[in-house]
C-alpha cells in the first residue's frame, strides 16, 4: 500500500512534517500562531497564478511568501498586527479566488490548494519541496540562539545587540517558505495545523529547547504518517485526520502542562 | 560620547543632557562611578531614570556632556530591563537563560563546551541559583527568576552592570536578598553596579552611592550627603523634610510645596 | 444619482437580492466588528470564519440552509474556545489555532463527501467563496432572523463588552459578568460570519468583519462613531463590490470577476484610503503646527 503510487506523496509528507515541526516549535515559542495561519494561505494565489499563467512555480511562490512576510511586518508597525495580517489574508485570498475562476477545474483547484493533494504530488513538486525545505531548515537552525533570545524576551535581545527588527522579518520569511513547501501536498489550511499541534505538545514535555525542537519534529512525522495511513485505508481527506491530531496534540499538550498555575483562570 | 578609558573609574558622566521627543528629560547629569561600587539611581516615574540607563547603553544619543566609561576601554556593559515577563511554558531552563546571555547573539547552533558550561556555572553560583539551575524557568518564583537574570546580565563578565528597577514586583523580602546579592556580586567581582529604584529604604544597607533624580537635574554622592534636607530641597527647588523615623529615611515636602515628588514618601 | 448607476442593474432580481440581503450582512458584521476588534479578536474571527466552511459543507449533506450550517460549525469552534480560556494571550491564539487546524479537517471532510456522496453539492468553491449573486428571496428570512438576533444580542451587552475590552478587571468590579458577556459577543460574532460567510463565502468573511471596523478605528476613538463609521464602509464596500462585479463583465469582454473577490478589494481599498487619509490628516497638522 505504502509502495508505488505513495511513495512520493510518502517522501513529500516527511519533508513537509519535518520543516512544520521545526519551523513550528518557533511559531509557538514566540507566539506568531496568527502568522503561521495566515503567511500560507499569502502563498495561495501565487499557486493558482503559476498555474494560470504558468510561471515558474517555485519562484512565484517564493516571490509572494516574501512579500507576504514583508507587508505583514510593515503593516504591523502602523496598525495592530493581527489586523494588518488578517486583511492581508482575506486580500490574498480574494486575489486567489479571481486567478482561480479562470481555470478550468476551478473548484477542484480550490479545494486541492486549500486541503492538499498530499495522493498526487508530482516528481516537480516534490523537488521544490525538498529544495525549499531545506533552505528553511538551515536558516532556522543558523538563526537558531537569536530566536530563542527574542522569544524569551524582546527586551534582553534589543541589549544583545539581536536586530529586532530584521530577526522578525527573516522569522516570517522563514515561515512563508515552510508554507510554500507544504503547499502543494498538504494545502495552506493544514501546513498550519502541522505546525501548531506538534510543537505545542512538545514545549510542555521537554524543558530545554533542543529535545523539544525534536520531539516536535517527531510527533509531527508520526501525525503525517497516522494521516496518511488512516487516509488511504478509508479514502477520506489526509487534512482531515491532520486537522484532529493537532487539536489532539494541542489538548494532550495542555493536559501535560496543567501542572503549571498560568492556564488556570 | 564613550572617551579615553579612565583607569581609576568605572564609569565618568559629566554634564549629561538628553532630550527625547523635544522635552529635556536629563540637564547636565554629572557623577562617577569606581569599579566594585554600587550605586542607586532614585526617583519617581518620569524622572528619567531610564532615559539614563539607555543613555549609558548608547540606545540614546545625548544631547551635550561625556560618558567615559573606565576599565580597557571595550564597552562592557550588562543590563537588565525593567520587567522582563516571560512565557511560563518557554521550554528553558534557568540554565539554558543564562546561556543564552553569553551567546545568545550568535548564529548556529549551540555547541556544548567545557568552557562554556564552566561559565553558565559560574554565573548561575554567583547568583545563587545552583539548586534551580535544571527548573524551567516560568516555573520559577519573582525573585528566583531576577537571580536567573542577574545571572544572564553577569555571565558576559561586564565592567558595569545596570538594572532598571530590579526590585520592582518582588516581595519585601525577596527584594533585600537581590540588593544584597547585588552588594556581594560588586564587592567580589569588581563589577560596578547601577540600579534604578522608587524606594530608597531597601538600597540604604547596600549601596556606596545614590544618583537622586527630580525633575532632570541630579544630586550624587554618597548616601549621607545627598539624602539630606539641604541637597534636596536645592534640588527639588523648594523646602523638604528629610526624616529619620525607627532607622528608614522618609523624603517629604514642606506644606505647601508640590506635590510632583510625595512618592517618595511611601514607606514600605 | 440612480442615473449613474449602468442601464438594467436594479431591475436583476439577483442583483436586488444582493444589495438587500448582502447590505443588510455587512451592516451586521461591521457592527459586530467593532467590539470584536477592540476586544483584540480578530484572529478568534478568522479561525471561526474558516471553521464556518465545515457547517457550509455539512449543510446539504443534512438538509439545512447553508446559514444554519455556518453558524451552527463556528458556534461549536467558538463554545470550544470557551470551554477552557486560557489567560494569557498568546496561549489564547494558540488555542485558537488548534480549533481552527481541527474545524478545516472537518471542512475537508465534509467537502469530500459532498463530492462523493449522494446528495452532495459538490461546491467547494460555493462554500469557500460563495456569491452574493447566488441569494435568493428564500435567504432573505433566515438572514433578518440570524442579523436581528446578532443586532439584539450588540444592542443589549454592547456596554459591558466595550468596558471588559478596556479593563476586565475593572468591568468586573464593577459587576460585569465576563463570562456571559464573552458568550454573548461570541455568539452575535457567530452569528455575523453566518451572514458574512453566506454572502461571500466562509473564507473572506473575516473582510466584512474586520476591514470597516478597522477603518473606523483608524479615523474616530468614540465607540458610537465608529460602529456608525463601520456600518457605512460596510455597506459602501458591499454595495461597491457588487457594482463593480456587474461592470467587471463589461470591462473584461464577457470574464465577470468574482463578486466576493470585488466585494472585498472594495472594502480593502476603503480600508487603505481610510489609513491614508488620516495619515496625511496628521501629517499636515503637524506642519500646520
Amino acid at each position: 500500500m505504502i509502495a508505488g503510487i505513495f511513495a512520493s506523496s510518502w517522501v513529500a509528507g516527511s519533508i513537509v512534517a519535518v520543516l512544520a515541526g521545526v519551523i513550528g516549535f518557533f511559531v509557538v515559542l514566540r507566539g506568531s500562531v496568527f502568522a503561521a495561519h495566515a503567511l500560507p494561505l499569502g502563498a495561495f494565489p501565487a499557486v493558482a497564478a503559476a498555474r494560470l499563467w504558468g510561471l515558474d512555480l517555485l519562484a512565484t511562490v517564493l516571490a509572494f511568501s516574501v512579500l507576504g512576510a514583508a507587508v505583514v511586518a510593515a503593516l504591523s508597525r502602523r496598525t495592530r498586527r493581527d489586523i494588518a495580517t488578517a486583511l492581508w489574508l482575506v486580500l490574498m485570498l480574494g486575489a486567489g479566488e479571481l486567478i482561480l475562476s479562470r481555470l478550468q477545474g476551478y473548484s477542484r483547484a480550490v479545494y486541492g490548494l486549500f486541503f492538499g493533494q498530499l495522493l498526487g504530488v508530482t516528481p516537480a513538486d516534490l523537488h521544490m519541496i525538498a529544495g525549499v525545505g531545506a533552505v528553511a531548515v538551515v536558516l532556522v537552525l543558523i538563526a537558531f540562539r537569536p530566536l530563542l533570545l527574542s522569544g524569551l524576551s524582546a527586551d534582553l535581545a534589543a541589549v544583545a545587540g539581536v536586530p529586532a527588527g530584521l530577526l522578525d522579518l527573516v522569522f516570517l520569511t522563514l515561515v512563508a517558505l515552510a508554507a510554500a513547501a507544504a503547499l502543494p501536498a498538504v494545502g495552506a489550511l493544514l501546513a498550519f495545523s502541522l505546525m501548531v499541534g506538534p510543537a505545542s505538545a512538545a514545549r510542555m514535555v521537554c524543558d530545554r529547547p533542543l529535545p523539544g525542537l525534536a520531539l516536535s519534529v517527531a510527533l509531527a512525522l508520526a501525525t503525517v504518517w497516522g494521516a496518511l495511513l488512516l487516509a488511504s485505508a478509508t479514502g477520506w481527506p489526509v487534512g482531515f485526520f491532520v486537522g484532529v491530531a493537532g487539536l489532539g496534540l494541542y489538548v494532550a499538550g495542555r493536559l501535560a502542562g496543567r501542572g503549571y498555575a498560568p492556564l488556570r483562570r | 560620547m564613550t572617551g579615553a578609558p579612565d583607569a581609576a573609574l568605572a564609569l565618568r558622566v559629566e554634564d549629561l543632557s538628553v532630550s527625547v521627543g523635544g522635552r529635556r528629560v536629563l540637564a547636565q547629569v554629572s557623577f562617577t562611578l569606581a569599579p566594585g561600587e554600587l550605586c542607586g539611581l532614585i526617583g519617581a516615574n518620569g524622572s528619567g531614570n531610564t532615559t539614563l540607563l539607555r543613555s549609558l547603553l548608547g540606545f540614546v544619543a545625548p544631547s551635550g556632556g561625556t560618558i567615559r566609561l573606565g576599565g580597557d576601554g571595550a564597552r562592557r556593559l550588562g543590563y537588565l530591563p525593567q520587567k522582563v515577563s516571560v512565557d511560563p511554558f518557554m521550554p528553558l531552563r534557568a540554565r539554558d537563560v543564562v546561556a543564552l546571555g553569553l551567546d545568545g547573539h550568535r548564529l548556529g547552533l549551540p555547541l556544548p563546551s567545557r568552557q562554556r558550561r564552566a561559565r553558565v556555572d559560574a554565573a548561575l553560583a554567583a547568583v545563587s541559583a545552583e539548586a534551580f539551575a535544571d527548573r524551567r524557568i516560568g516555573t520559577l518564583s519573582g525573585g528566583q527568576q531576577q537571580r536567573v537574570f542577574i545571572a544572564h546580565a553577569l555571565v558576559r563578565r561586564p565592567q558595569l552592570l545596570l538594572l532598571d528597577e530590579p526590585l520592582a514586583s518582588l516581595d519585601p523580602s525577596s527584594a533585600t536578598e537581590i540588593a544584597t546579592l547585588l552588594r556581594r556580586i560588586s564587592r567580589d567581582t569588581g563589577i560596578a553596579v547601577l540600579m534604578s529604584a522608587h524606594e530608597i529604604n531597601t538600597l540604604v544597607p547596600v549601596m556606596d552611592r545614590v544618583i537622586y533624580l527630580a525633575g532632570g537635574r541630579a544630586a550624587a554622592g554618597p548616601v549621607a550627603e545627598v539624602i539630606r534636607s539641604d541637597v534636596l530641597s536645592r534640588l527639588y527647588g523648594h523646602h523638604i523634610d528629610v526624616l529619620d523615623v525607627h532607622g528608614r529615611i522618609l523624603v517629604v515636602p514642606a506644606p505647601g510645596a508640590g506635590h510632583d515628588h510625595t512618592h517618595v514618601t511611601r514607606v514600605p | 444619482m440612480l442615473g449613474l448607476l449602468p442601464v438594467g442593474f436594479l431591475d436583476s432580481a439577483p442583483v436586488q437580492h444582493a444589495l438587500v440581503i448582502g447590505g443588510f450582512a455587512a451592516v451586521v458584521a461591521a457592527l459586530v466588528g467593532v467590539p470584536t476588534l477592540l476586544r483584540g479578536q480578530a484572529f478568534v474571527t478568522d479561525a471561526l470564519a474558516h471553521v464556518s466552511s465545515a457547517g457550509g459543507a455539512l449543510a446539504p449533506l443534512i438538509g439545512i440552509n447553508a446559514l444554519g450550517g455556518f453558524v451552527l460549525m463556528s458556534l461549536a469552534a467558538a463554545l470550544g474556545l470557551e470551554a477552557a480560556p486560557p489567560r494569557q494571550r498568546a496561549e489564547r491564539d494558540l488555542q485558537t489555532g488548534a480549533v481552527f487546524g481541527a474545524g478545516l479537517g472537518v471542512a475537508a471532510l465534509f467537502l469530500y463527501l459532498d463530492v462523493t456522496l449522494p446528495g452532495g453539492s459538490g461546491n467547494a468553491v460555493g462554500v469557500l467563496f460563495g456569491s452574493v449573486f447566488l441569494l435568493g428571496a428564500s435567504d432573505i428570512l433566515p438572514a433578518a432572523l440570524a442579523g436581528g438576533a446578532a443586532l439584539a444580542l450588540l444592542a443589549l451587552y454592547l456596554r459591558p463588552m466595550l468596558l471588559a475590552s478596556l479593563d476586565p478587571d475593572l468591568a468586573a468590579v464593577q459587576g460585569v459578568r465576563l463570562r456571559r458577556v464573552g458568550l454573548a459577543h461570541l455568539a452575535a460574532l457567530t452569528l455575523a460570519i453566518g451572514l458574512a460567510a453566506m454572502t461571500v463565502g466562509a473564507v473572506l468573511s473575516t473582510a466584512l468583519l474586520v476591514a470597516p471596523a478597522a477603518a473606523a478605528l483608524v479615523l474616530t476613538d468614540r465607540p458610537a462613531r465608529a460602529l456608525m463609521l463601520a456600518a457605512g464602509l460596510g455597506l459602501a464596500g458591499m454595495w461597491g463590490g457588487i457594482l463593480m462585479a456587474w461592470q467587471s463583465y463589461v470591462w473584461t469582454a464577457g470574464h465577470a470577476w468574482p463578486a466576493s473577490f470585488c466585494i472585498v478589494a472594495v472594502l480593502i481599498g476603503l480600508n487603505l484610503a481610510a489609513t491614508l487619509g488620516r495619515g496625511l490628516w496628521r501629517l499636515g497638522r503637524r506642519g500646520a503646527a
